[in-house]
């Protein structure tokens, strides 16, 4: 269950989030679109405190995280993204090997049993549809994986750590369209799971893996609603002017 | 005209490049023409001799034999390969020994006079040595003349005496230098490297952007002062201290110089490996930190060993930098030419030996030319040091 009240974000003077309202249904995919710089990825950041890390970043209201307001005080950020995995733009493998990089999630949050994590490692690759490819070379680099490989890689590596909610920003925009079709393909197996918000630039991929689409603009969420009357029959002209690609 | 101009900046640059290049060839070329002049010289005075009885079955001896026989450290012709009989040294003033004045009568007007009877003595005394100018021997003298070994390589990396200007026999063994300085380097890097990699961890992810505003151009700062300076407070500070606590007769010692040392690396390591650390990319970083790592664990398991090829780099760089810097080890290291076995004894590097007995040497002499091979072994550490660098930078470069 997860929900933004009255979410407003700063980058300094920069108001790049404005007053968002919009609750996430479970075990579903949510799509977030909107022309570039409209604050899609600030959004999604907003949901494992990523942008805590940036100097600067004022926030004001509430994200609500399994009945829970994240930004109050005493909250543990690194349980929190413990709970709520990510999935980033560019695949960002550690230079570790193909073991190491779905085990470390693991290793950080205090496993040490080899057995329970040699089973988690396998089960994740599996999920993530990688298995049959690196089965028998867990212990080659990470780097050595075409680029597709490396992204499910990295979805493999998030998952390992059992989360419950999955943000994925632009997760197959650096990818070929085979790649791509693999990861969505994926996404549709693991929102049997796991809610999932993505991000994504490609109006066709929105279409086609969620269940819901927010549409932004200029730090604004225009319109939220189911994805087919998003892109069917939306409310505000807006919108439509953007899904039909008469602008952005 | 334009085109002209041109011409003549690009003739200038081509120039200046070529006379650079070839000035440092020459250099090179200087160095290792003077150092090897070294080898296959005898190691003795021109116009020394050593001679012995004829029935005496030893023929060879080397340098340290020499000196040892000299110093009566070697007692028994067996010692050296001989037979078992007490050795009689024989130096010039022993001749009022051997004659009285009435029988030396002449001798200092006539020389051949004084070489037979040198020759005389030496027939008489199956266990004699003589240590003594070639002038002081016959033409033809019936005693026989020893054969004493050439400086080699062998001998000069593993000599364990160096005493450059000892009489008659000047020893060039290098180990202990080599020792030396590799203990002090190595000393340095074990010290230099939990600070400077805490620093730069501390600079490149802990401090705040206002801290680290001030600490970078300070840690620069201390990178520009002279490398004396550092020997003082090395000599002031470090020396007593280390006197003071270990309870030393001295507190010149090798880890004296390795404290000064690690000091002046610091600022070169922290700066190279800051960059590093901070070169890691952010992708990576937050990928950790998605995953629930904390910022230590985030720091310790990504940040360092994605960055742990710059920081060997930053360690080499500092250390071989500042070894090169001789001036504050040889202040505070004490200098003793022997071979460490603690940390807490005199030591001496190759650049302070260079530095500290070049003056003293007569130029093109074997002592000259020692220094100026020892100088050829730095050259070749350096370069090696540098291509190692070098070697990681590349490998690091492809990693990315
Ligand atoms: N670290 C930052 N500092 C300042 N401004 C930022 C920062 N990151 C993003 N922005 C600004 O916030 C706005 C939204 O950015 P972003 O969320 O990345 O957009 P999107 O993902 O929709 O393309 C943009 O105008 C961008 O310039
Ligand atoms: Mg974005």
């Amino acid at each position: 269950m997860i929900e933004a009240k009255n979410l407003n974000l700063y980058y300094g003077a920069f108001h790049a989030l404005k007053d968002i309202n919009l609750k996430v249904a479970e075990k579903s995919v949510t799509a977030l679109i909107g022309p570039s710089g409209c604050g899609k990825s600030t959004f999604l950041r907003t949901f494992n405190r990523m942008n805590d890390l940036i100097p600067g970043v004022k926030i004001e209201g509430d994200i609500i995280v399994d009945d829970e307001n994240i930004y109050q005080k005493g909250i543990d950020v690194d349980r929190l993204r413990k709970r709520v995995g990510m999935v980033f733009q560019k695949p960002n493998p550690f230079a570790k090997s193909i073991f190491e990089n779905v085990a470390y999630g693991m290793r950080v949050n205090g496993i040490s049993n080899e057995k329970v994590i040699k089973e988690a490692v396998e089960q994740s690759l599996k999920q993530s549809a990688l298995w049959d490819e690196v089965k028998d070379s867990l212990k080659k680099s990470a780097y050595a994986l075409s680029g597709g490989q490396q992204q499910r890689l990295c979805i493999a590596r998030a998952l390992a750590v059992e989360p419950t909610i999955l943000l994925m920003d632009e997760p197959a925009s650096a990818l070929d369209p085979i790649s791509t079709a693999k990861i969505e393909e994926l996404i549709h197996e693991l929102k049997k799971k796991y809610t999932i918000l993505i991000v994504t630039h490609n109006m066709q991929q929105a279409a086609r893996v969620s269940d819901f689409t927010a549409f932004f603009y200029m730090g604004s969420l225009i319109e939220y609603d189911l994805t087919k009357t998003i892109f069917t029959n939306p409310a505000k002209q807006q919108t439509q002017n953007y899904v039909t690609g008469r602008f952005g | 005209m334009k085109k002209i101009f041109e011409r003549i900046v690009e003739g200038f640059l081509f120039l200046s490049s070529t006379v650079t290049t070839i000035t440092v060839l020459l250099i090179i070329l200087f160095l290792f023409r003077e150092g090897t002049g070294l080898f296959g010289k005898s190691p003795t005075e021109e116009g020394f001799t050593v001679a012995v009885n004829k029935n005496n079955p030893v023929s060879e001896l080397n340098a340290e034999q020499v000196k040892n026989i000299f110093d009566a450290n070697i007692e028994n012709w067996k010692q050296v390969g001989g037979k078992n009989d007490s050795i009689l040294v024989f130096r010039m003033d022993d001749i009022f020994k051997f004659y009285t004045e009435e029988e030396l009568a002449g001798v200092d007007t006539n020389m051949t006079l004084l070489a037979s009877k040198i020759d005389e003595v030496i027939q008489k005394n199956p266990n004699i040595i003589a240590f003594i100018s070639s002038k002081n021997l016959p033409a033809n003298p019936s005693s026989k003349i020893i054969t004493i070994a050439k400086i080699n390589l062998s001998d000069f990396f593993r000599g364990e005496e160096w005493f450059p200007t000892s009489q008659p026999v000047a020893e060039f063994g290098i180990y202990p230098l080599i020792m030396g300085t590799l203990w002090v380097s190595f000393l340095a890097i074990l010290i230099a490297l939990p600070f400077g990699l805490a620093m730069a961890i501390y600079m490149a992810e802990i401090a705040a952007p206002g801290v680290r505003n001030i600490l970078k151009p300070l840690i620069e700062l201390l990178s520009g002062i002279p490398s004396v300076v550092y020997g003082f407070f090395g000599l002031i500070v470090i020396v007593p201290l280390l006197q003071k606590t270990f309870d030393l007769p001295v507190g010149e010692t090798g880890l004296a110089g390795s404290i000064v040392l690690a000091i002046m690396a610091l600022p070169t390591i922290i700066t190279v490996a800051e960059d590093s650390i901070r070169n890691t990319p952010v992708s990576v970083k937050e990928a950790s930190l998605a995953l629930g790592a904390s910022h230590w664990q985030t720091i310790w398991r990504i940040m360092i060993p994605y960055a742990s090829s710059g920081i060997t780099a930053a360690v080499i760089l500092g250390i071989g930098r500042a070894i090169g810097e001789t001036m504050a080890v040889l202040m505070v290291t004490g200098n003793a030419a022997v071979i460490p076995h603690t940390i807490l004894q005199p030591m001496r590097t190759i650049p302070a030996t260079i530095a500290a007995e070049l003056g003293e040497s007569a130029k093109g002499g074997m002592h000259y030319q020692a220094l100026f091979a020892l100088g050829c072994i730095l050259f070749i550490i350096t370069l090696v040091v540098n291509l190692t660098v070098e070697m990681i930078s590349k490998k690091r470069k492809q990693n990315r």
